[in-house]
């Protein structure tokens, strides 16, 4: 197996306040990784510095190859990012949302019912402008955005939160098939008993460190 | 970069399409503001019809203002500026399209602004052609000048009362040129209206110019 995720006393700032702290972690490809650990230990900052979205300003990190200290853009292509928010324009109705996504990403119309019908969204609600969704609907189009991206790497942080028992089926489901497909996925979630059920390995971190690092049967 | 600008305008459109922010709120505020003028220089047509070119680009950028508040609101909302980054549209795409996209929907307030002047300040416009040529370049200057500063203002929490107070001094040179030219244009003044336009051709140059190498940056930093 190769490595998608290499970091070596990786610190990242936020501010004055170091988001990481010496991280030292390593994931393969393939594995399904859950990040846990109380607020603020630097679960949501791993994930957008595997996402190039936050700066590593000292130590090693390589994800997907790239080097992120001198390319954090280029990963990004390769990368799906879920945060706490779900990434809609609200005027905009679901499929244009869709389409907009799919576009940006190079990916066919046939790619964008594929999206919607794994994560199960309704027909009805295509036409209905994403402000007007429920929570769980809102996740489920920003789930279903990630999908047009064809993501080596999954990068969720809580990504169950708000969707009802199918709706978290659904993701589950989805995040199976990305490691079986070869993709990576690591997410962070406080739902812990469904979370285990799904990940490969937990590791814990604590004050931007990875503390623990526990293979699930 | 001319795909991803043209998907970035398309998306801005829609949106526009979907909430009819121009049309419903917009751009009665700026006729509000013909009216308000007329009550100020209590109907006094000749006055009016003499200060029309400047009042029209007044209305024009006061109501701009919003349009650019509005394109780039809906990139801070929901997180869609991290969705913006990692989208992989070049950053210059992004500039471009959202020009296209702020040109498009100034044109249209400015139908009606200019619609509203013809009306409410009996004003005749003797040149069309040169009208409309001084409109689409002012036009481009403002929309390359809110593309760059609504991205400066993009990640800045209170941005809703710092766009206007950074993009008011670099709209002033514009909306001087826009009122010149626009008086040759209406008969007001026997001074060549073109020259003004290549004036305002120059800033959306600049603008453009300088739009295309900061945007990235903006969009990251910002």
């Amino acid at each position: 197996m190769s490595l998608a995720v290499r970091f070596h006393e990786a610190v990242a700032l936020l501010g004055r306040y170091p988001a990481l702290a010496g991280l030292d972690l390593e994931i393969e490809a393939g594995e399904i990784v859950l990040l846990q650990g109380p607020n603020g230990a630097g679960k949501t900052s791993l994930l957008r510095c595997c996402s190039g979205l936050l700066e590593v300003s000292s130590g090693e990190a390589q994800v997907l190859g790239h080097d992120l200290r001198r390319e954090r853009r280029s990963v990004r292509r390769h990368v799906a990012m879920l945060g706490h928010e779900n990434h809609l324009y609200a005027d905009l109705e679901v499929m244009d949302h869709l389409r907009f996504r799919a576009s940006a990403a190079g990916a066919a119309r046939v790619e964008i019912k594929d999206a919607i019908e794994r994560m199960e969204i309704p027909a009805r609600l295509l036409r209905v402008s994403t402000e007007r969704l429920s929570a769980g609907q809102r996740r489920r189009v920003a789930i279903a955005s990630l999908i047009l991206r064809r993501p080596t790497l999954w990068l969720l942080d809580e990504p169950h939160a708000g969707l009802d028992s199918d709706g978290r089926v659904a993701v589950d489901r989805l995040l199976r098939d990305a490691a079986a497909a070869g993709s990576t996925v690591i997410f962070a979630s406080h739902e812990l008993e469904r979370a285990r059920s799904v990940a490969t390995r937990t590791v814990h971190i604590v004050g931007g460190q990875a503390t623990e690092s526990v293979d699930v049967a | 970069m001319l795909r991803d600008a043209l998907l970035v305008a398309r998306k801005d459109l829609v949106v526009e399409w979907r909430s009819r922010t121009t049309t419903s709120q917009v751009a009665p505020l700026a006729v509000l503001m013909l009216v308000i003028f007329a009550f100020a220089f209590d109907a006094n047509r000749e006055l009016l019809q003499r200060g029309a070119p400047g009042l029209f680009w007044v209305a024009v950028l006061f109501g701009g203002l919003l349009i650019v508040q509005r394109t780039f609101a809906v990139e801070a909302e929901d997180g869609n500026r991290d969705a913006l980054r990692m989208s992989g549209l070049a950053p210059s795409g992004i500039f471009v399209g959202k020009i296209l996209s702020l040109v498009a929907q100034l044109l249209v307030l400015e139908v009606i602004v200019l619609v509203g002047v013809v009306v409410f300040f009996a004003s005749d416009v003797e040149r069309p052609g040169l009208l409309m040529v001084a409109a689409l370049a002012g036009t481009l200057a403002y929309g390359s000048a809110g593309a760059l500063f609504g991205a400066l203002a993009l990640g800045v929490r209170l941005r809703e009362t710092l766009l206007p107070l950074l993009l008011i001094p670099v709209l002033s040179p514009i909306l001087l040129a826009g009122t010149r030219a626009f008086e040759s244009a209406f008969g007001l003044s026997t001074v060549g209206g073109w020259n003004w336009i290549g004036l305002l051709c120059v800033m959306a140059a600049v603008y453009t110019a300088i739009g295309l190498v900061a945007f990235g940056p903006l969009l990251e930093d910002g």
